[in-house]
């Protein structure tokens, strides 16, 4: 698939942007197997690192920080009621079920979808992409599919990680703030963790590491002339990159839990 | 029948011409310089070659394919044979000197390693950058990034070979460097070069033809002797500002 094109034009601009933006994603997809040729997969490790390892100290603090919010805003309420041994299930329901996922995706697209559509929009607009294609190499397969694979397996661990230091953040405010013991906070969070829960949460998980990728990807190949255009595109990969997730979050939700 | 052909050739951007009406041929194993004042399309006429650009109107022909209107396939045969020297050099910048010439071999064939070695080191020795090997885009001159750029044109075997301002930026004896290695390389690979440059002198030196586009128009497409002797006035223009005329 060639991605060096000229904007699409007229009024019905916006819908071949779209069905653009799904075919380059498509394509992409397609592409996942040649991510694991021998060739190939030291790019895709370099990705994992980048997503996995760089993001973990950003994802780590938001996470306890959103664990600690929630237990404090709900552990506020319960007590009213004297209802605080049900903090720790409150607290894990909401991560693993939707802030989870979603402060992850959150900073996944400001973090990883911002650096990833930055550096191509300026492999673009250094003429790297079209170098790439002149070649034959299809930009698809050897810059998008590795980034986009590497979000898409990062993205649940990651996931599945916030909900973790969550919890734990969960049960540092439960147990130093709001007078319930570490361990009834635990037992009630781990009787209330479902397996539907888990997998609906990793679901979202793996769909907004999706999203990410592919709106970093689709907004860095499309990246206009000059230093202004790499900003303008990391700026619309990160704005669409939260609406999405916000879009799919409900979504997801509405199918589930209905 | 001519290698490369441009035929009545339009392009607009938001409903103004670049080039309105170019029409040139370009035969197998010459050396074809374009030369024109900034803006005047030259860039854009050597992007239609490889369809980073369409023509509003008109054909672009290469070796009888038309690349506007060929198939994803055809296209990508056609590139197959195809190097193209950008004018920043458009290397990968996390991959080493060799890596970036290897890099067309290692993605589009199914040699082996020791035999990508061996061709990219010929290609780097032929651009004399075997010395830069290993080492990394940013940590060497822009004449050496163009000669990396160079090599991984033609470590293909590529017969065109497109230059975009090969020579911009550089110093005058860097210059006759990248001007000699395209001259060899057209001599000892029978490259077919096609040269878009703001370097008159440059191009008398090296070129077989010299095409000057004017306003999206081919003003005249001589060889280099009676294009220094064209009455054409914006040849005679362009030669008189090489020779440092001020008026």
């Amino acid at each position: 698939m060639t991605v060096t094109r000229e904007p699409y034009g007229g009024r019905f601009a916006f819908f071949a942007e779209t069905g653009f933006a799904a075919r380059l994603a498509f394509a992409a997809v397609l592409s996942f197997p040649s991510v694991f040729r021998r060739r190939s997969r030291g790019e895709l490790v370099r990705q994992l690192y980048a997503v996995c390892i760089r993001t973990l100290p950003v994802v780590t603090v938001v996470s306890l920080f959103t664990g600690m919010i929630l237990a404090l805003q709900v552990g506020l309420e319960l007590r009213r009621f004297n209802y605080e041994i049900y903090l720790g299930a409150a607290v894990m329901v909401s991560l693993v079920r939707e802030m989870g996922p979603f402060s992850c995706g959150m900073c996944l697209a400001a973090c990883v979808g911002s650096a990833v559509a930055a550096e191509l929009a300026a492999m673009k607009v250094n003429d790297e992409i079209a170098a790439l294609e002149i070649m034959s190499i299809s930009p698809v397969r050897f810059l998008a599919a590795p980034r986009m694979l590497a979000l898409v397996i990062a993205s649940p661990l990651l996931g599945f990680f916030c909900c973790v230091v969550g919890t734990m953040g969960g049960g540092i405010v439960s147990a130093t703030q709001l007078n319930v013991d570490f361990g009834q906070y635990i037992a009630s969070a781990l009787s209330a963790a479902d397996t539907k829960d888990l997998f609906v949460g990793l679901l979202k998980s793996l769909v907004f590491g999706f999203t990410i990728g592919a709106v970093a990807v689709y907004e860095g190949f499309g990246a206009g002339y000059g230093a202004a255009g790499v900003g303008r595109s990391t700026q619309r990969s990160v704005i669409t990159g939260f609406l999405l997730i916000l879009m799919f979050g409900y979504m997801i939700t509405r199918v589930a839990y209905r | 029948m001519s290698l490369v052909e441009f035929e009545n050739v339009t392009k607009e951007f938001d409903g103004e011409k670049v080039l309105d009406g170019l029409s040139f041929k370009v035969e197998k194993g010459e050396i074809f310089c374009i030369v024109g004042q900034s803006g005047a399309g030259k860039s854009v006429t050597l992007k239609h070659l490889v369809r980073l650009f369409v023509p509003t109107s008109g054909r672009v022909l290469v070796d009888g394919v038309d690349v506007a209107r060929a198939s994803e396939r055809e296209l990508w045969r056609t590139r197959g044979r195809i190097g193209y020297l950008f004018q920043s050099a458009a290397l990968l910048a996390w991959m080493t000197v060799a890596d970036n010439v290897a890099l067309p071999l290692r993605e589009n064939t199914a040699l082996d390693d020791a035999e990508i070695e061996k061709r990219t080191a010929s290609a780097l020795a032929e651009v004399e950058l075997s010395h830069a090997a290993g080492k990394y885009p940013p940590e060497i001159s822009g004449g050496m990034q163009k000669r990396a750029g160079l090599a991984r044109a033609i470590v293909r075997e590529s017969d065109i070979v497109l230059y975009d301002e090969p020579t911009s930026g550089l110093d005058p004896v860097t210059s006759v460097t990248i001007h000699r290695l395209i001259r060899k390389l057209n001599r000892t690979r029978g490259i077919t070069s096609i040269v878009v440059t703001h370097d008159l002198a440059g191009a008398i030196a090296i070129a077989d033809r010299i095409l000057l586009i004017k306003d999206g128009k081919a003003a005249v497409c001589l060889p280099p002797a009676q294009f220094l002797e064209s009455e054409n006035p914006a040849a005679k223009e362009i030669v008189a500002a090489m020779k440092g005329d001020i008026g």
